[in-house]
């Protein structure tokens, strides 16, 4: 089992197990993807206040957890790639990244077009809304930082320190956000209550929130491939396998 | 290392930042200018009726303070990796995180306290009232360590690069908004005759966090990012 396990972290054997995971994978995406979508956008019944519009929920919060997860995430590859130097994690994290600002730009920008409808206005400075804000903010820094910094091995040491430094901050920063958004919290928005949620959406939210688990797995992992041959492009056996993919 | 050694450590150090930022004053002067022109460009923008510059004069004095910070932050470390005694430092064998509190300690003094000596006349110019203005001063004497703090956390992830300061702004600034938030609702609440006891209570906890833990991230940082200088 560790064998397996340390096995893994080298990018070669890596490379190959995630190479004959992804179609699998992919399928099974595919798979929730459309029963989730089924059941949520035409199976569950709509909501007796906001009609239909409320079925953006099901891409909605979704990405918003996996905006999340992904930081997170990344934070905990930091955290490992420091005190173990596994070349893995540098590489898993850098691939992240992209996913995880995407899933919060998708997050801000579903909620926006949820708001219209419902508040009446494209942005309001609610307290969640700010904080996702606030996080895509720390993705685009992450990988600012990461490009900014030629020499590969010192972009992710520092990129995983500010990772480190932000994971910590993060809850810091949601309170105050928090905090602040009830004490200016506008007269005009009527915070509309979310009653426990019916079993008939539920379900299919929480198949949404798994289909979008395995995206990202997926697009990870094909991501962590690309990034492993560009890293790895002087070793044999990256060489060899693009002359024998030529012949 | 025993530990009157590591003392003379930090105060030799700290002696050494004050007497060259004394010898090249344009350093720290100018984003001091920077804090003054920029708070006194609101009132022509938006108009000089003191009511309203009331209303916004903390969040404007706040923001102009952090953007000003980052502005100086960038000049911490960066001529100690350019002729290399960065690299002399990092190889001491004194608690690395002693060495770069002496060092933000250096640069809050020449930074972050002339901003709040400045204060009194940016509340004038505001037309801040006593009380806002006190309330204004215990914030800044709060916030301004946490800013620089911070700011060293990200002067130190980006000084071996290039004209990093705008970058520097990037990283920092969305981990300033609990500070902004904090200071500025202490100081609205002040004008209104309020007590701010837990927006200062707030601050100072976030000052003891800051204090006791990005030394750690800040040695760590320049330790990546600082040695092949």
């Amino acid at each position: 089992m560790w064998d397996w396990f340390h096995r893994l972290g080298s990018p070669k054997y890596f490379y190959g197990f995630a190479g004959a995971l992804v179609p699998w994978l992919a399928g099974l995406c595919v798979i929730l993807f459309a029963v989730g979508l089924y059941l949520g956008l035409v199976i569950a019944p709509s909501d007796y206040q906001q009609g239909d519009s409320y079925r953006i929920i099901f891409v909605h919060v979704p990405s918003a957890w996996m905006s999340m997860f992904v930081y997170v995430l990344m934070a905990i590859f930091a955290a490992i790639g420091l005190i173990w130097r596994v070349k893995l994690t540098a590489i898993l994290a850098t691939a992240s990244a992209p996913i995880g600002a995407s899933f919060t730009f998708l997050a801000l920008a579903t909620g926006s077009i949820w708001g219209k409808p419902m508040w009446g206005t494209w942005w309001v400075w609610d307290a969640r809304l700010t904080s996702e804000l606030i996080l895509f903010f720390l993705y685009l820094g992450f990988i600012a930082l990461q490009t900014a910094i030629p020499d590969r091995q010192t972009a992710w040491r520092a990129a995983s320190i500010l990772l480190l430094v932000g994971v910590v901050n993060i809850p810091i920063i949601h309170y105050s956000v928090d905090w602040w958004y009830t004490l200016h919290q506008p007269a005009t928005i009527t915070k509309f209550d979310t009653p426990s949620i019916h079993l008939s959406m539920l379900i299919p939210l929480l198949i949404m929130a798994v289909a979008f688990k395995v995206f990202y797995i997926t697009v990870l992992l094909s991501r962590a491939r690309a990034e492993i041959l560009d890293r790895e492009r002087k070793t044999h056996w990256v060489q060899d396998l693009v002359r024998s993919e030529q012949i | 290392m025993d530990r009157e050694q590591s003392h003379g450590v930090f105060t030799g150090l700290l002696r050494r930042d004050l007497k060259l930022a004394v010898r090249a004053p344009s350093q720290w002067l100018n984003p001091l200018l920077f804090f003054v022109i920029a708070v006194s460009l609101f009132p022509l923008g938006i108009g000089p009726e003191p009511n309203t510059l009331r209303e916004i004069a903390p969040g404007v004095i706040w923001v102009a303070a952090l953007l000003a910070a980052m502005l100086a932050q960038d000049s911490l470390f960066r001529a100690d990796f350019e002729d290399g005694s960065l690299e002399q430092i990092l190889t001491s064998p004194h608690p690395m995180s002693m060495i770069v509190a002496a060092k933000v300690l250096a640069h809050w003094f020449i930074t972050g306290l002339p901003v709040i000596i400045l204060s009194p006349v940016l509340a004038v110019l505001m037309s801040l009232s006593f009380e806002g203005w006190w309330a204004l001063l215990l914030t800044l004497l709060l916030g301004t360590p946490i800013l620089s703090l911070l700011g060293a956390v990200g002067a130190a992830l980006v000084v071996s690069v290039k004209r990093g300061g705008v970058l520097l702004s990037l990283l920092v600034l969305p981990l300033c908004i609990p500070v902004l938030i904090f200071a500025t609702a202490a100081v609205k609440t002040a004008t209104v005759g309020l007590s701010i006891e837990g927006q200062l209570s707030l601050l100072a906890a976030l000052l003891a966090f800051t204090v006791t833990l990005s030394p750690i991230a800040i040695s760590g940082a320049l330790r990546a990012t600082g040695g092949g200088g």
